[in-house]
């Protein structure tokens, strides 16, 4: 029993190495005095972190990314909302097979939702910008919002509704006052999970943006050129340590939704496969 | 008690009339009326699927009814919202707001009334000092226990003064002595108050401690509303009789002699004569279900002990429970044995199984209920 | 009569239409128009930038017997089916060990299994070309370690590389579903077992796994549909001979001009894939019911 322990504690820190290992290369070259990416290493320098300040159209991309991100976080969040409340509360005609339409994304592959909607966008005439990019990045991103509120709404007793409008409130009042509430932590889950996903997906705005594009989009045209990539490295890294800050507040107000419902589930990955 | 001279003046706060509700192919309600009176505490007693929750939701305006009509106070209830009713509830669950502390709770219907912070919370300490909660205020509601959350919700209900407090089983997910304790202070506060309540249970002690009057419902009826004592002593059904405490049953002959004298053929238990008020709902001669409490039956210890009538048993079984002690006899010429309760007073003893008894028992304690497929 | 309108529309169904209206609209116009616009487009031919709207099949018959697509197709097929399973494999034990003999620490575990994956894909691709290359991390360490003389040339720019780089992609995305699975399996039945004779590999293979099956078979799903239209891996690392139908029906909609073509190019993936998972749910099914779950 001890040794099949032992066989596996080691397969799981080498695996662990192995998911690790391009990650660690980030600040290793990041940090290393040579435009060549390869070893044997130079000496340290914070050079290629200074030089990102100097590029224009970086920080453009960044901004549209940021715009972009925002954008579709809120807009899937608010679509994630309305659906979910519709699925934890009433049923009504149809009601399966839209929650599975409308979840459908996630199976997708993405150049296919690109490529798709590039067709339609042309076919309407319609010029490509950030906002065909937000379109694309929402379809995608509110099946996760509708995961996360799923959940939320689920976890919430419906008697807390009906007390609501036994003291004499609106359902608009009960809204506000409980329901919002409620849900809160899993609305900025949802906000902050759109909000990531957003931020590096690059297939559908490689599809669907104009003249002005997107950060992953940024990068790629930089990975043609050699002299640029330790600029990327240091960039690369920057945005490790952005999500890690992401990450932890996701992982904050998930802990706050499941305290303040007193409950034990946790949303993973699995209840996407629940509906 | 509700005082005989008043009885004029008494008020139907409530009145259902044929009321209905079918989800869909199911009838969770099937023609229920009723008049429930101002200032009564009225149970709704029944088993689980009985209807009786769908009914105080219907009297509370989450559902309409499919079919009849509610009146509370007078005014027809169609399509009035459950936030437009003069009706509070105490939710099962108590649904306390989570996210709100004890008095954002309590003086959370108020704040449409826009009272104004002082008389807010004016009423707000009021009510908690009500419900034996002063000084509650800012405590948060993950750190109240189950009964302080029972009394939170009722404060919150009673702040809003509804003409009827309407409670869902607000005691089945208290402790044994909790509930006992709080069954009294219910009972307290509704004399307090002054208030209609309508309480839902499936317990019929509950029932029984705490209401002025009980309607007893089985799949979507109700059969019989009536006191505690009443429905105890006089139930106008078997199923009613056993729902309502323990009860011996035994097959008999009613036997008519004019409108005034009544004869129960009673099988080894004898020919005994009976009044008219033993006998709840009209019956024809002929085939009868007697039915006598086992407090009504009595273990005879002395020779010299008499009562009315007397058969002789082997005890079979005894259950002791402290105050009282349940022996189970089986009487010769009876099929089932009986359930006989004697109180365990001083200097009595508990009879031994296999220990032959005397049963001694008086006719006024039957009660003659129709025979029938239950 | 107006009453039972006036009941509809204040009636729980009326409501739950009108809430999901707006993200159902939403999706039917961005999803279902194009996925339909997409189906037609396959069915009619493109001559440079003329769109012929006629009906017909030329697209899909060279999409299907064309050596060069058909080859395509299957290597894609091949490719998924191979990151799918070694992802899945591996990542099975990692779940096993966090869920089983994670202790305290399992959250921790899962935080850092997903950091590496915080970062942005195209740049953990070009990571792994830094380090499957001829000069790369891998040779070089390798070299110095004095395990080869040459450097290794089968690790990049084909599909092996592909295949490595997807296999650390999808780790996340199978080691949550099937932790997750794992997690919910009551650890009473495993004892029950151990009480009535089984020892721990047939424990694992009576009860674990096929209480675990739902994980690995979301896992698997959620890997192998999307892998097939992925695009900057076979790009970045792939070389010639890992390229992957997305990059050709990309070439299809912007180079050669030929959308319709690769419309029924991304038709035919799709539709081959889907029949691939439905089978393998099925044939999953069927294995679950054979072993009594």
């Amino acid at each position: 029993m001890n040794s099949n322990k032992n066989t596996l504690k080691v397969f799981a820190y080498s695996y662990l190495l192995f998911l690790y290992s391009p990650v660690l290369l980030l600040p290793i070259f990041a940090f290393n005095d040579s435009t060549i990416i390869s070893f044997p290493l130079n000496s340290f320098t914070f050079k290629w972190f200074a030089g990102l300040t100097e590029e224009t159209y970086l920080q453009e991309s960044l901004k549209n990314s940021l715009f972009v991100a925002i954008s579709t976080s809120i807009l899937s969040t608010c679509l994630g909302l309305l659906a979910s409340r519709a699925s934890a509360r009433y049923e009504f005609f149809g009601k399966k097979s839209i929650l599975s339409f409308l979840i459908l994304p996630l199976f997708l592959p993405e150049i296919i939702v690109g490529v798709a909607l590039l067709v339609v966008l042309m076919q309407l005439g319609l010029p490509l910008s950030l906002w065909t990019v937000i379109l694309g990045h929402t379809l995608v991103c509110t099946p996760f919002s509708i995961a996360i509120l799923n959940s939320a709404f689920a976890n919430m007793d419906m008697s807390l509704e009906e007390a609501s409008l036994d003291l004499g409130e609106t359902r608009f009042g009960t809204f506000k006052r409980v329901i919002l509430p409620m849900v809160s932590p899993g609305l900025i889950s949802s906000l902050l999970i759109g909000f990531t996903i957003s931020l590096d997906e690059f297939i559908i705005a490689f599809f669907l943006t104009g003249t002005e594009t997107t950060l992953p989009v940024y990068i790629w045209g930089q990975l043609r050129f050699p002299a640029k990539l330790p600029g990327v490295m240091a960039l690369g890294f920057l945005m490790l340590l952005l999500s890690l800050v992401l990450l932890s507040l996701f992982e904050y107000f998930r802990r706050r939704m499941n305290r303040i419902v007193e409950d034990q589930s946790n949303v993973q990955f699995g209840d996407l496969f629940k509906t | 008690m509700i005082d005989k001279l008043k009885i004029d003046s008494i008020k139907n706060i409530v009145e259902l009339d044929g009321v209905e509700k079918h989800f869909g192919e199911i009838a969770a309600l099937d023609g229920v009326s009723a008049q429930i009176r101002e200032g009564e505490f009225f149970s709704l007693l029944g088993p689980s699927g009985c209807g009786k929750t769908t009914l105080l939701r219907l009297i509370a305006g989450f559902e309409q009814p499919t079919k009849g009509n509610i009146a509370i106070d007078g005014s027809q209830m169609h399509g009035v919202e459950a936030n437009e009713r003069p009706t509070n509830m105490v939710f099962q669950s108590y649904a306390i707001f989570p996210h709100l502390n004890v008095e954002e709770n309590v003086g959370y219907g108020l704040k449409r009334l826009n009272l104004g912070k002082d008389e807010t919370a004016r009423r707000v300490n009021e009510m908690l000092k009500l419900v034996d909660l002063d000084n509650y205020n800012k405590r948060p509601a993950h750190a109240l226990s189950g009964g302080q959350r029972q009394r939170v919700a009722l404060a919150r209900s009673l702040i809003m003064k509804p003409k009827v407090l309407l409670l869902d089983e607000p005691l089945s997910s208290l402790d044994k002595n909790l509930r006992e304790q709080m069954q009294v202070e219910l009972r307290h506060l509704q004399r307090t108050v002054g208030i209609t309540f309508i309480l839902v249970t499936h317990d019929q002690e509950e029932a029984l401690t705490m209401s002025d009057r009980i309607a007893v419902m089985f799949e979507g009826q109700i059969v019989q509303i009536a006191s505690p004592q009443e429905l105890y002593s006089r139930p106008k059904s078997k199923r009613v009789a056993s729902f309502i405490g323990v009860m011996n049953f035994i097959e008999g002959q009613l036997l008519k002699d004019g409108d005034q004298n009544t004869t129960v053929d009673a099988g080894i238990l004898g020919n005994v004569n009976v009044s008219p008020d033993q006998i709840p709902m009209p019956l024809n001669s002929g085939p009868v279900i007697i039915g006598i409490r086992p407090e009504m039956l009595t273990l005879l210890f002395e020779d010299r002990d008499r009562t009315e009538f007397e058969i002789s048993g082997v005890i079979l079984e005894s259950t002791y429970f402290g105050d009282m002690t349940y022996y189970t006899v089986q009487v010769t010429g009876l099929k089932s044995p009986l359930t006989i309760s004697m109180r365990n007073t001083a200097g009595r003893r508990v009879l031994d199984d296999g220990e032959s008894a005397r049963v001694g028992w008086g006719a006024e304690s039957l009660v003659i209920l129709k025979k029938s497929e239950v | 009569m107006m009453d039972r309108v006036k009941n509809w529309f204040s009636s729980d169904s009326s409501r739950g239409l009108t809430l999901i209206g707006l993200p159902f609209s939403f999706s039917l116009l961005l999803l279902a128009a194009p996925m339909l616009l997409i189906l037609f487009l396959g069915f009619w031919t493109q001559d440079y930038l003329v769109l012929e709207r006629s009906f017909s099949l030329d697209n899909y018959i060279e999409a299907w017997s064309e050596p060069m697509y058909r080859d395509l197709m299957l290597r894609s097929l091949g490719i998924s089916a191979t990151v799918t399973l070694a992802t899945v494999m591996l990542a099975y034990p990692m779940a096993y060990f966090i869920s089983f003999h994670g202790g305290n620490r399992k959250a921790l575990w899962l935080f850092l299994v997903t950091i590496p994956f915080w970062t942005s894909y195209l740049l953990r691709v070009f990571l792994w070309k830094v380090i499957l290359g001829y000069n790369g991390v891998l040779n070089s360490s390798l070299g110095w370690l004095g395990m080869i003389e040459e450097p290794l040339t089968f690790i990049l720019y084909n599909a092996n590389a592909v295949i490595i780089t997807l296999t650390h992609a999808w780790a996340p995305f199978a080691i949550l579903p099937i932790y997750v699975a794992l997690e919910k399996i009551d650890r009473s039945y495993l004892e029950a077992a151990a009480d009535l004779g089984d020892g721990p590999l047939k424990s694992f293979l009576r009860i674990t796994l096929p209480l675990s099956m739902t994980g690995v078979v979301g896992a698997a799903l959620i890997i192998f549909i999307p892998t097939i239209g992925d695009y900057v891996t076979p790009k970045l690392v792939g070389g010639k001979d890992g390229l992957m139908i997305a990059n050709m029906i990309q070439v299809q909609f912007m180079k050669a001009n030929n959308a319709p073509l690769g419309a029924s190019l991304a038709v035919s993936a799709m539709g081959i894939v889907s029949i691939i998972s439905l089978v393998f749910i099925a044939l999953n099914r069927r294995w679950l019911r054979k072993r009594g779950t």
